[in-house]
C-alpha cells in the first residue's frame, strides 16, 4: 500500500535513463518544476490521509485560505531572519520586533487607516533592527544575547506606550490599541475562484472541484483556492516577498554585497564593501520584516493586541533553518508550520489525528532512505518514531486540545533534529566581526 | 613606454613610514622603491613588519609617519578602495575568499558589472574567462569555491586583482600554502604579468624563491629596511643574515640520545573525514629519547594523525599504544594524564584562552593534573607559582601572570604553551609547528628546550614545515604524503631539496634505504 | 585599584543610562521624571518593601544562577522557563500525594522539582549532541511544548477535582511548607510587620549561590565549563569532552530552573495552579545577564531587578504609568550588555599595551591580529 502513495523522492538513486532518473534530472535543473513536483506529492499524502481518516477538511478551501493566511507572518519573520543571518547577525530578537511593529502598526493603523500600518509596523520592526545593530555591530555584544535583550524589552515598551496613547481612546486599553476603522482589501482571482471581473460575478470551479471529495483532484483544487480566494493584500505582499528576495539576494549587486558579509567579512572588506553598514542595512531590513509581520497580525484583527505574536517570532527563526536560509525554503517552512496551525485553530482535533499519518507516511520515506544509505541507526529510529505514529493514529479518536498546541513546535523539533546536518548556515554567522581582522 | 622612458619615476616609493600601534613601533622607518615592471621581492622575519607595511600599502590603515608615492605622486590611502583605484591590489596570505560563493561571485564582489542595481551575471562570467585567458590562469568561473584547490584559489585571487584594473600586485607569502609544481606555475604566471606591463610586490621568508624570482629586493628587520640587494649579489645565506642581523642559530641536534624503550606506538592507523581517508594505514614508532620529525607539504594528513593521537579524532581502525598501553579506545584526558604533552598548530586556536589569565592557561590540559589539583579542587595557589615558573624559565615577556593571555605577542605566547607542557613532563610530546611566527630568540629557545627534553627521555613526534628545523632536530624523518606515509629517511643524510622531492611525491619511497 | 574601576564602571553607566531613557520617556510622556522615581524611592524603604524585594528576588536569583551555568560555556539555555514550570507542576503534584516528616518532605518536593527539571533540559542536550541541533532554537520550541504539555496535565490527570473553577494541583500538606524566616530573624531581635513574611528559601538560594560560584570558579568542573565556553577547541585538546560537558552542563542547569520554582511553591503558593508566577524563565535571563553570569553580580541584578518591580507599584500614586519600571529594567538590561561589553574590551586593551610595552618597548609587529579587539573601532 505505501509503495504506491509515496512521493517521488529525489533521493531515490535509479538509472539515469528510468523515468524516475529522468525527472529527478529536470527537477534538480529546474527549481519550478521541482516546487509543483514536491507540492503535488505534498498534497498526494495529504489526500491518502484525508481519505483514510475521514477528515475532509484536511484538504478543504477554508482550510488552505487559512493556511496560507497564517503563513505569512511567520514567513516576514523567516525573510527577516534571513537577512539578518545573511549578514552573519543571528537574530533572536524577531519576536522582539515583531511586538514592536504590531504597536506601531496598531497605532498608524488607527490613526492613518491600514495601509499606514503596514508602514508603522515596518518603521516600528525596524526601531528594534537598529537597536540590535547598534548593540551587536558597534558595541560587539554576543548576537543571542542583544536579541534576548530586545525580546524582553519590546512588551515592556510597548505597555508603556499603550498606557500613555491607547488608553481612553475609543475601546483601547493598556493590551489594545482602538480599533481601526477600515480593514486591508481581499482579492479573489477571477474566473477560477469566483473573483469579479469588472463587476460581473464569475464562476467558481475550483471551489466546486474542490468540494467534490474526488481524491487527489479535489485536494489539489483545495490547494489552488488558498492561493487564489479571500487573500489579504497583506498576503498577497507577503507572498511576493519571496521572489523579490531571491532576486535581491541573487541578481542584485546589493544581494552579492550582502551575502558576502554573511560568508567572509574580511572578505568583502578587502574589496571595498562597507561591512558595517551592510550589517546594519541588512539587521535594520530584518527589523522592518519583523514590523511587517507585526502589523500582518494586527490587520488581520484591526488592532494591535498585546499578545498577538505568540511565538511567531521563533516560528520564523525555525522556517528560516528549516528552509536553510534560502527564501523558497522558509515559504515551505512557515506553510509547513501554518498549516498545522490552521488545522489545530479551525477545525478541531480530527484533521491533527490525519497528521499522524502524514507522520507515519514522511518518517516511513525517511527511514527508507537512511536505510538506502546504510545509516541504520537513524533508520531504525526514523522507523519506530514511525510506528509511533501508526500506533498513536488508530489507537486514539480524539487528541487533547492542549496536544494540538504543541504540534508544529513538536514538528519544528522533528524538522530540526533530521534536517540540522544537511543544513548550511551563513559561514560568519554569529561570530563578532571588527575591522581589520583577517578571519 | 615612451613616456617612462623620459619620466624616470618609480612605481611605489616609501620614504620613513612610521607605523605605531599601541606599545609597539610595527613600522620603524621604512623606506622602498619598486621600479616598474619588475618583480620586487621584501624579505624579513615573521614580526618583521612586513605585514604592516603591505597594510599601509594597500590602505587597510595609515601611516603615522612618512610619505607614499605612487607613480612619483604623493598619495594617501584611506581604504583599500582607494589603493584599489590607484591601480594597486593585494593577494593575501590567507585567501579573501568566501567558500560558500561561487568563483565568479567572489571576483566580482564590490566591483560588479551591471547596471546601478542589477548584476549582469553574463558579462562577469565572460571577463573572468577573458583575464583568465590572456593571463594564463585557469578557472571556471561557475565553480564553488569551497570546492578549489590551493593553488586555484590563488588564481582567483590573483584574477580578483587584475579584473579591477591592477598594475602593482601585492601577494603576500604566496608561496606558503603550494607544493614546488604550483609554485612554478605561480612563477611562470608573475612573469608573464610583468611582461604585460605590469609590477609585482613579493612578500616572502623563503630565500631560494626569492632569488629566482626577484629583480630586487629589500631587506626588513624590526621594523625597518635595512637592506636593498640585488639577487646577483647574495647568496641565500647572506640573505638571511641580513634578515636575521647576526650570525644563524641552527637547530642542530648534538649526539644521539635515542633509547629502544618504546613511548608511542600507532600502527595500521586510517582516520576518515566524511568517508574519505585522510590518514590511510600509517604506523609509527616513538622511542624514549627521540625526537621523530614528520615532514609534508600542509594538508597531507598531519593534523589529522596528531588529533588521532591526541584522541580528539576518532581513527576508524588502528591501534595507538602509548608506555604499553592501548589508549585507542580511551579518551584525550586519560592521554593527557598519562603523559602526552601537545604544542598545537595553531596555538590562538587550540591551545590558548586568550581571554583568561595566564596561570588559568597554565593550567589547561593539566586541569586534572594533581600538580593543579587537590580533590575535586583547583590548587590555584600552586598554579600560579607555576606559571611564575614558566615565565621565569622560558622567558615569557608579560607585566604578571594575571594579564589576559592576548595580552602577550605571538612568541611569548608559544613560550608560554611550550613552557607549560614541558614543565608537566610529558612523556611524549607532540609538537605541531612549534617555533611557527616567533623571533628567533624564542625560537632558539625553543629548540633547545626540545633537545633538552629529548635528553631526559621525552618521546617527541615533530610536525614542522619548517625543513631546516626538522632536519636539524629529528632522530629520524617520515615523510607524509596524501595521508601515508612514504619514506623513511636519514636527517643526517637527507637535504632539504630532497626532502621536497618526497614530500611531492616527485620521488618514492622505493627509493629511500 | 584598576581592576575595580573597571568592575564598577559598567554598572554604574548602564544605571545612569536607563534613569536617562526612563527619565526623558517620562518627561516627554508629561510627567515629572524627579518625582517618580522619589515615588519609587520612598516607597523602597519601608520594611515590608524590603522583605518584599527580597521575597522577589530569591526566585530570581536562582533562575538567575541556573541560566548563567549554561551561559558560562556559551550554552543558552533559554528553556528554563519550561523546566521550571514542568518541575514546579510534578513537584506540587508528587508532593501532595505522599506524607513525610517536615524537612524531608520539603527535600522530597525538591529533589523531584531538580529531576524533572533536569530531564526536561536532557532533551536539548541529547538533541545538541547527537543531532548538532542548536540549544537556542530547541529550547525556545521546548518552551512552548512544555506550556502545552503543564496545561494537559494539570487539566486531565493532576487537578484538584474539589476545587471546581480553577485549575490547581492538591494542595501541599504543611510538612512541605517552608518555614518563614520571621521567627529566627527575631532572635536577632529583628521584628517584622505584622503580615510580611520573609520567604525561608532565603537561605536556601544563598547557599546554592555560594555553591554553584565554588563549582564554576574553584572546581576542575567549573575550569572545564568555563573553558568549554571561552574556546571550544582548546578545551577539546585538554581533553575536555565536550559532548559529556554539554549533557552535564545542561541538565545541571535545568535541576537549578526547577529548584527555583521551588521558592514560590514552598514558600508562598503551596500548589501549582494557573496563577502561579509564569515568565520567570525570562526574568532570569535578564537577570544573569545584568550580573555577569557572576553568583555576586546576579545577587545584585536580581535584587535591583525586584526593586524596580517594587518601585514601580508606587508609581500610580504619582500619576505615572508604572509600565516605566518595565522600561527602566529594559534599557538597563541592554545598557548593561553593552556597557559590559565595551568596559571589557578597554580592559583587555589596556592589557594588550601594558604587555607590549614590557615585552619589546620598541620594534617588531604586534604579530597576529588581537582577537576581539583587533582594529578597535571604540577607541
Amino acid at each position: 500500500m505505501s509503495a504506491t502513495v509515496l512521493p517521488p523522492q529525489p533521493s531515490i538513486e535509479m538509472a539515469p535513463d528510468s523515468a524516475i532518473g529522468r525527472l529527478k534530472y529536470l527537477m534538480a535543473s529546474n527549481a519550478i518544476l521541482r516546487a509543483t513536483v514536491l507540492c503535488l506529492g505534498f498534497i498526494w499524502v495529504l489526500a491518502v490521509a484525508r481519505v483514510l481518516a475521514d477528515a475532509p477538511d484536511m484538504t478543504s478551501g477554508p482550510t488552505f485560505i487559512a493556511a496560507v493566511g497564517a503563513t505569512s507572518p511567520i514567513l516576514l519573520a523567516g525573510l527577516a531572519a534571513m537577512y539578518s543571518e545573511r549578514v552573519g547577525v543571528v537574530n533572536i530578537g524577531l519576536e522582539g520586533m515583531m511586538v514592536l511593529g504590531t504597536w506601531f502598526a496598531g497605532w498608524a493603523g488607527w490613526q492613518y487607516g491600514p495601509w499606514a500600518a503596514l508602514i508603522g509596523g515596518a518603521f516600528g520592526g525596524s526601531l528594534g533592527g537598529l537597536l540590535h545593530a547598534l548593540a551587536t555591530v558597534t558595541f560587539g555584544v554576543d548576537q543571542v544575547v542583544s536579541g534576548i535583550a530586545i525580546n524582553l524589552i519590546a512588551p515592556g515598551v510597548t505597555r508603556f506606550l499603550s498606557s500613555e496613547v491607547f488608553v481612553g481612546n475609543g475601546d483601547g486599553t493598556i493590551t489594545q490599541s482602538p480599533t481601526m476603522a477600515d480593514s486591508i482589501g481581499r482579492f479573489t482571482m477571477p474566473f477560477t475562484s469566483g473573483g469579479n471581473f469588472f463587476g460581473w460575478h464569475t464562476p467558481n470551479p475550483l471551489g466546486w472541484i474542490s468540494e467534490q471529495r474526488w481524491f487527489f483532484i479535489s485536494d489539489t483544487a483545495g490547494f489552488l483556492v488558498g492561493f487564489t480566494t479571500d487573500m489579504a493584500y497583506t498576503t498577497m505582499l507577503a507572498l511576493l516577498l519571496v521572489p523579490a528576495s531571491v532576486y535581491v539576494l541573487w541578481h542584485m549587486r546589493f544581494g552579492l554585497r550582502l551575502r558576502s558579509i554573511g560568508e567572509k567579512p574580511s572578505a568583502a572588506d578587502s574589496l571595498g564593501v562597507a561591512v558595517y553598514k551592510m550589517k546594519y542595512i541588512g539587521v535594520t531590513i530584518s527589523g522592518a520584516l519583523c514590523g511587517l509581520g507585526g502589523a500582518w497580525l494586527v490587520l488581520d484583527v484591526r488592532a494591535y493586541n498585546q499578545d498577538q505574536v505568540a511565538g511567531r517570532g521563533f516560528q520564523g527563526l525555525a522556517a528560516t533553518i528549516f528552509g536553510n536560509w534560502r527564501p523558497v525554503g522558509i515559504l515551505t517552512g512557515s506553510g509547513l508550520f501554518a498549516y498545522s496551525q490552521a488545522l489545530t485553530q479551525r477545525l478541531g482535533t480530527n484533521p491533527v489525528r490525519a497528521l499522524f499519518l502524514v507522520a507515519f507516511f514522511a518518517f516511513l520515506v525517511l527511514a527508507i532512505n537512511a536505510l538506502r544509505r546504510h545509516r541504520f541507526p537513524s533508520a531504525a529510529t526514523l522507523a519506530i518514531v514511525a510506528a509511533g505514529a501508526l500506533l498513536y493514529f488508530t489507537s486514539t479518536t480524539k487528541i487533547d486540545s492542549r496536544i494540538v498546541f504543541i504540534t508544529p513546535y513538536v514538528v519544528t523539533l522533528v524538522v530540526l533534529t533530521f534536517s540540522s546536518q544537511r543544513l548550511r548556515p551563513p559561514a560568519a554567522e554569529g561570530k563578532p566581526w571588527r575591522k581589520g581582522e583577517t578571519g | 613606454m615612451s613616456e617612462q622612458a623620459l619620466v624616470p619615476h618609480l612605481a611605489i616609493e616609501l620614504r620613513d613610514i612610521v607605523k605605531r600601534f599601541p606599545g609597539v613601533v610595527a613600522n620603524d622607518g621604512v623606506n622602498l622603491a619598486v621600479r616598474p615592471g619588475t618583480i620586487h621581492a621584501i624579505v624579513g622575519e615573521n614580526g618583521a613588519g612586513k605585514s604592516t607595511l603591505m597594510k599601509t600599502l594597500y590602505g587597510a590603515h595609515q601611516p603615522d609617519e612618512g610619505t607614499i608615492l605612487i607613480d612619483g605622486n604623493p598619495t594617501r590611502f584611506k581604504s583599500p578602495r582607494d589603493a584599489i583605484s590607484a591601480g594597486i591590489g593585494m593577494v593575501f596570505q590567507h585567501f579573501m575568499l568566501a567558500d560558500n560563493l561561487t568563483v565568479w561571485e567572489n571576483v566580482v564582489l564590490g566591483d560588479e558589472p551591471g547596471s546601478r542595481w542589477q548584476l549582469d551575471i553574463k558579462k562577469a562570467r565572460s571577463e573572468i574567462r577573458e583575464v583568465s585567458r590572456t593571463y594564463g590562469l585557469p578557472v571556471d568561473p561557475d565553480e564553488l569555491v569551497a570546492e578549489l584547490g590551493v593553488g586555484e584559489k590563488q588564481r582567483v585571487e590573483i584574477i580578483k586583482v587584475l579584473l579591477r584594473g591592477a598594475r602593482i600586485i601585492i601577494l603576500d607569502e604566496p608561496t606558503a600554502v603550494l607544493v614546488p609544481q604550483e609554485v612554478s606555475e605561480l612563477f611562470a604566471s608573475l612573469r608573464d604579468l610583468v611582461a604585460n606591463g605590469a609590477t609585482v610586490l613579493f612578500i616572502s621568508h623563503k630565500l631560494d624563491e626569492v632569488l629566482t624570482i626577484a629583480d630586487d629586493i629589500t631587506v626588513i628587520r624590526a621594523g625597518r629596511t635595512v637592506a636593498a640587494v640585488k639577487p646577483a649579489e647574495v647568496n641565500a645565506r647572506q640573505l638571511a643574515e641580513l634578515m636575521v642581523g647576526s650570525e644563524l642559530p641552527s637547530p642542530e641536534t648534538r649526539e644521539s640520545t635515542v633509547t629502544n624503550v618504546v613511548a608511542l606506538d600507532v600502527s595500521g592507523l586510517t582516520v576518515l573525514d566524511d568517508d574519505r581517508p585522510v590518514v590511510k594505514d600509517v604506523s609509527l614508532t616513538v622511542h624514549r629519547g627521540e625526537i621523530l620529525g614528520i615532514a609534508g607539504v600542509e594538508g597531507n594528513g598531519q593534523t589529522e594523525l596528531l588529533q588521532a593521537i591526541l584522541g580528539v579524532r576518532h581513527p576508524s581502525s588502528g591501534r595507538i599504544t602509548l608506555e604499553g598501553e592501548d589508549v585507542t579506545g580511551l579518551s584525550t584526558r586519560h592521554r593527557r594524564n598519562a603523559g602526552v604533552g601537545y604544542i598545537p598548530q595553531d596555538r590562538q586556536h587550540d591551545g590558548l584562552i586568550l581571554d583568561a589569565p595566564l596561570w588559568e592557561n597554565v593550567v589547561l590540559g593539566h586541569q586534572t593534573s594533581p600538580a593543579f589539583t587537590k580533590g575535586p579542587w583547583i590548587d590555584k595557589a600552586r598554579a600560579r607559582k607555576r606559571t611564575s615558573a614558566v615565565v621565569e624559565e622560558f622567558d615569557v615577556r608579560t607585566p604578571g601572570i594575571d594579564v589576559a593571555a592576548l595580552a602577550l605577542s605571538g612568541g611569548n605566547q608559544q613560550k608560554l604553551i611550550v613552557g607549560r607542557e614541558m614543565m608537566a613532563d610529558p612523556k611524549v610530546l607532540i609538537a605541531a609547528q612549534p617555533t611557527r611566527g616567533i623571533d628567533v630568540g624564542a625560537q632558539a629557545a625553543i629548540w633547545e628546550s626540545l633537545r633538552e627534553a629529548r635528553r631526559l627521555g621525552l618521546a617527541v613526534l615533530l610536525v614542522s614545515a619548517d625543513l631546516e628545523e626538522l632536519i636539524g632536530l629529528s632522530d629520524r624523518l617520515v615523510v607524509i604524503l596524501r595521508g601515508q606515509l612514504v619514506a623513511e629517511l636519514d636527517p643526517a643524510t637527507v637535504t632539504p631539496s630532497d626532502l621536497g622531492s618526497y614530500m611531492t611525491g616527485a620521488t618514492t619511497a622505493g627509493e629511500a634505504a | 585599584m584598576k581592576r575595580i574601576r573597571y568592575a564598577v564602571a559598567a554598572p554604574v553607566i548602564a544605571v545612569v543610562i536607563s534613569l536617562l531613557v526612563a527619565g526623558i520617556a517620562l518627561a516627554v510622556s508629561g510627567h515629572n521624571p524627579i518625582d517618580a522615581f522619589q515615588a519609587m524611592g520612598s516607597y523602597l524603604k519601608t520594611a515590608d518593601s524590603v522583605v518584599a524585594v527580597i521575597n522577589r528576588a530569591v526566585p530570581y536569583y536562582v533562575m538567575g544562577l541556573a541560566v548563567a551555568i549554561g551561559f558560562k560555556m556559551n550554552l543558552f539555555n533559554i528553556g528554563v522557563d519550561g523546566q521550571y514550570r514542568l518541575a514546579a507542576l510534578l513537584a506540587a503534584a508528587a508532593g501532595a500525594a505522599v506524607s513525610f516528616p517536615p524537612i524531608i518532605h520539603i527535600a522530597f518536593v525538591i529533589a523531584v522539582a531538580m529531576m524533572v527539571g533536569a530531564s526536561w533540559a536532557a532533551i536539548p542536550g541529547v538533541l545538541k549532541v547527537v543531532r548538532g541541533v542548536n540549544e537556542v532554537v530547541s529550547t525556545i520550541m521546548l518552551n512552548f511544548i512544555a506550556t502545552g504539555i503543564t496545561a494537559f496535565l494539570l487539566a486531565n490527570y493532576l487537578r484538584d477535582n474539589s476545587v471546581k473553577l480553577v485549575a490547581q494541583t492538591k494542595p501541599l500538606p504543611e510538612s512541605a511548607w517552608m518555614p518563614s524566616l520571621n521567627t529566627p530573624l527575631g532572635w536577632f531581635g529583628i521584628n517584622l510587620p505584622k503580615d510580611t513574611v520573609l520567604n525561608g528559601f532565603l537561605i536556601i538560594a544563598i547557599a546554592t549561590g555560594i555553591l554553584i560560584y565554588l563549582l564554576i570558579y574553584r572546581t576542575r568542573f567549573g575550569f572545564d565549563l568555563r573553558t568549554s565556553g571561552r574556546n571550544p577547541s582548546a578545551a577539546l585538546s585538554s581533553g575536555v569532552n565536550p559532548k559529556a560537558m554539554i549533557m552535564k552542563t545542561i541538565m545541571l542547569s535545568g535541576a537549578i530552573a526547577g529548584l527555583a520554582g521551588m521558592a514560590p511553591l514552598l514558600g508562598d503558593y503551596h500548589q501549582y495552579g494557573d496563577t502561579f508566577p509564569t515568565a520567570l524563565g525570562f526574568t532570569g535571563i535578564s537577570v544573569a545577564l545584568l550580573g555577569r553570569n557572576h553568583p555576586a553580580g546576579i545577587a545584585v541584578a536580581a535584587i535591583v531587578w525586584a526593586a524596580i518591580e517594587r518601585g514601580g507599584q508606587n508609581l500610580n500614586s504619582v500619576g505615572v504609568p508604572q509600565e516605566i519600571a518595565k522600561i527602566m529594567q529594559g534599557t538597563l538590561l541592554l545598557s548593561a550588555v553593552i556597557a559590559f561589553e565595551v568596559v571589557r574590551r578597554a580592559r583587555l586593551r589596556a592589557e594588550v599595551h601594558d604587555a607590549a610595552v614590557k615585552a619589546h618597548p620598541r620594534s617588531s609587529d604586534p604579530g597576529e591580529p588581537l582577537p576581539a579587539l583587533a582594529g578597535g573601532g571604540l577607541v
